[in-house]
């Protein structure tokens, strides 16, 4: 019962920071806060499964939200017909190509033994390699050379972008799957190195496949979601502008709330349904049986439980939210930009949300993520504000003092680590801890 | 001759910028697998703790420079390097009496450890960004070369020359001397050989008599120390940018796992093994096939396999296939 308490007095204590914002700084300002909180708690939520259901450590989560962010671009621009007519044949040659390979390597190495089979699965990597290169490097040279400025690239489906949210989650739980076959029931140090590699990975991908996703050319102008309106339309509407006489308000500052709102709207409906499938997944007896895995692998393992193949469900399953919420990320962003995903920000962050909110308990990642991105966001203008009060004694030319201003933003990558580590240290569990059931 | 100078070619554009590399993974992999090996956990703030002590590396050349103080031919971060390293190893002591012995005490699970060293990574990346900002800082004074491409070209009359840069004739240098002296330590010595078997195994190595916290402090020291000296090299012989070091994280744990996760000289090996597939993969072989190919039939492009920006691909695909087909690396890994 007291965790309730604990857990309804924390995120009003949330609510309360978030409308000083709206009454301070702007409540545009705090609507956008409020939309990235939500993001995040979603992106902790699948972190949560990974870590608090099951131990498993994963360390690339930049990359499974970017996954989503593609999933955002590929499903929701309207396809590019003259690239797609000089690109796809080549295109759809080399993925033969490469299935076919991936096809023979299974076989062969489940077929042979020994020196044979090392010399045959390189002989086949290299052949396919080339082969598979032969049809791609034109194709690929076709598509860029195409109107590069404006597109370049072979565009998406043209569905409406809110499918993408699904088919991120499709894309980061496929990345997830390869992973977990090959780093799953190794030492779990194994696990964090190799989700690192392939995040690096992904994200060089994107920006260096400019036939895909127009690499650092970026992908801007992405549709919005259906009930989300544009500002200018609204701002156009008779009976809005009534509202904003009736409000007292300025019609673009209104449009640009109620647009937001919109936002948060959707986000709210999509981490309440993930925030109750999680919840009645931990009570049922599946997660009796991940926590059963969790705190003692061999005693689970002796009763007859499938270890390595929960790990692998888990594993999708959470990089499966992470790519949900990147999808939506880029949907609210409006544009994807790969040049932007940086694993501070994306995979770090992300984690301290988990440790500081509390593992285990999908309450405590949502908390988490608010108050974290809350925070990590605030910090920003209140460090600021701290050095300019220190060193206010100080002349205005003071190198040290324009020093400290410029790099004041740093200042909350240290206060970030110092919380985790106070967080470990004196509350391991978190600020809400998990439940015993 | 059309072969001296594909071979010329080859080693001034691929053999030396390789050996360069692979020397500064080895070193980085070396405080990995050392930390490792003792600690058993992957330090992911090792990066980080480059990056800080290269910083204090620079910003010690900088006074230096003030003060009018050059080591002439060589550049003056050698001379800054001691106390460099100095910086770093007290930031990895510090660390370790705040954050980590609380959790040795507890006996808490490796896996904490490791989260406990992204938080100590959060905290050396603010504070290197906070002291010396993002921006790019270039670094190394002296001599560029120690032979340039022209005085080979006269010396040996090839039509291809090599270059050999001063940061790269050091860096390889400086990574022989420090692996020799790792090595005569771990072997020779009564505190390394106490490190070896404290790594071995543990409980062994407590009932004959082997201090703990004092294996543990060596263990930072040097690991402070020689992440300081890659940092460095790697610094003079690209340039110092805070966010690179980050990025090197990956390539270096694939060294210490592709070596074996705690063996020292799986990680020097591992070091190589990343550098030069990384570097032979990415390298473009056209002007190589020119001078050998017979005739005029030189393929058209840039005969590249992967572009530059895949770098990180080989490195983790190099790790994923020792991952499946020899999980403990090329040297059995667990022992320091």
């Amino acid at each position: 019962m007291s965790n309730r308490v604990r857990i309804s007095s924390l995120f009003a204590f949330m609510a309360i920071l978030l409308v000083t914002v709206g009454v301070v700084q702007s409540p545009s300002l705090a609507l956008a806060i409020l939309n990235l909180c939500l993001i995040s708690a979603i992106m902790a939520l699948g972190i949560n499964i990974q870590w608090g259901y099951a131990g498993l450590l994963n360390v690339g989560i930049m990359g499974f939200a970017a996954l989503g962010g593609v999933a955002a671009v590929l499903v929701s621009k309207e396809p590019v017909a003259e690239t797609i007519a000089l690109g796809a044949p080549g295109l759809l040659a080399a993925l033969l190509v490469a299935a076919v390979t991936i096809a023979l390597i299974v076989w062969v190495y489940k077929s042979m033994k020994g020196r044979l089979r090392s010399v045959l699965v390189t002989l086949i990597v290299v052949a396919g390699f080339f082969t598979a290169r032969h049809f791609f490097d034109p194709a690929v040279e076709a598509i860029e050379s195409t109107d590069s400025a404006a597109t370049g690239y072979l565009g998406g489906l043209g569905l409406p972008i809110i499918f993408s949210w699904l088919v991120g989650g499709l894309f980061a739980g496929g990345a997830a799957w390869l992973i977990g076959k090959v780093s799953l029931g190794l030492r779990s140090d194994y696990l964090a190195i190799a989700t690192l590699g392939i995040s690096e990975i992904i994200i060089a991908v994107l920006k260096n496949e400019d036939w895909l996703t127009r690499g650092v050319k970026n992908v801007t102008g992405l549709p919005r979601p259906y009930p989300v309106p544009y500002e200018v339309e609204i701002q156009q509407s008779p009976a809005f502008q009534s509202w904003a006489t009736y409000f007292g308000m300025d019609v673009v500052e209104l449009s640009s709330i109620v647009v937001k709102l919109a936002y948060s709207g959707l986000f709210a409906v999509v981490l309440l349904i993930i925030l109750l499938l999680c919840e009645s997944a931990l009570r049922s007896p599946w997660g009796r049986m991940m926590r059963a895995i969790r705190d003692n692998e061999t005693a689970a393992e002796a009763m007859g439980k499938d270890v390595k193949g929960r790990h692998l469900q888990v594993f999708i399953l959470g990089s499966a939210v992470v790519g949900i919420a990147g999808a939506m990320l880029t949907t609210l962003d409006g544009q994807f930009t790969p040049g932007t995903y940086n694993p501070l920000r994306f995979t770090f962050l992300i984690w301290a949300m988990v440790i500081i909110g509390g593992s285990g308990n999908n309450w405590g990642a949502v908390l988490g993520g608010f108050l974290v991105w809350f925070f990590w966001v605030e910090a920003e203008p209140v460090g600021l504000w701290f050095i300019d009060l220190v060193t206010s004694g100080m002349d205005e030319t003071n190198p040290l003092r324009l020093h400290l201003l410029s790099s004041a933003a740093y200042m909350r990558l240290m206060a970030m680590g110092i919380i985790m580590l106070l967080v470990l240290r004196f509350a391991p569990k978190g600020l809400i801890p998990e439940s015993r059931r | 001759m059309e072969i001296l100078n594909a071979l010329a070619l080859l080693s001034n554009y691929l053999v030396i910028p390789a050996l360069a590399y692979g020397s500064q993974l080895a070193l980085g992999a070396l405080g990995v697998t050392l930390i490792y090996g003792i600690l058993r956990f992957s330090n992911f703030a090792h990066g980080e703790m480059m990056a800080f002590g290269t910083m204090a590396v620079i910003l010690v050349t900088w006074f230096l420079q003030a003060q009018g103080i050059s080591l002439g031919f060589l550049p003056t971060e050698l001379l800054a390097l001691p106390i460099g390293i100095l910086a770093a190893v007290l930031l990895a002591l510090g660390t370790d009496r705040i954050v980590y012995r609380f959790h040795r005490g507890k006996k808490s699970q490796p896996v904490i450890f490791l989260i406990a060293s992204l938080a100590v990574m959060f905290f050396y990346s603010g504070l290197t960004r906070f002291i010396i900002g993002t921006a790019d800082q270039s670094m190394g004074d002296g001599a560029r070369f120690i032979f340039t491409a022209r005085e080979f070209k006269e010396w040996s009359g090839l039509d291809e020359g090599i270059a050999l840069r001063t940061t790269q004739g050091i860096t390889v240098a400086v990574t022989l001397i420090c692996v020799a002296a790792l090595f005569w330590f771990l072997n020779r010595t009564r505190a390394g050989k106490s490190m070896r078997a404290y790594s071995d195994n543990e409980d062994l190595a407590l009932l004959s008599g082997v201090n703990p916290e004092r294996v543990v402090l060596i263990a930072w020291i040097l690991a402070a120390a020689l992440a300081t000296i890659a940092g460095t090299m790697y610094g003079l012989d690209k340039t110092f940018k805070p966010f690179i070091y980050l990025q090197l994280l990956l390539p270096i744990f694939a060294a210490a796992i592709v070596g074996g996760l705690g063996s020292p000289i799986g990680a020097v090996a591992g070091g190589f093994v990343i550098a030069f597939s990384e570097i032979t993969v990415t390298f473009a072989y056209k002007r190589v096939l020119t001078y050998i190919m017979p005739g005029d039939n030189v393929p058209d492009g840039l005969v590249q396999l992967l572009s530059t920006e895949y770098k990180f691909a080989v490195s983790f695909v190099i790790l994923v296939v020792v991952l499946l087909v020899r999980p403990t690396g090329i040297f059995k890994g667990q022992s320091v």
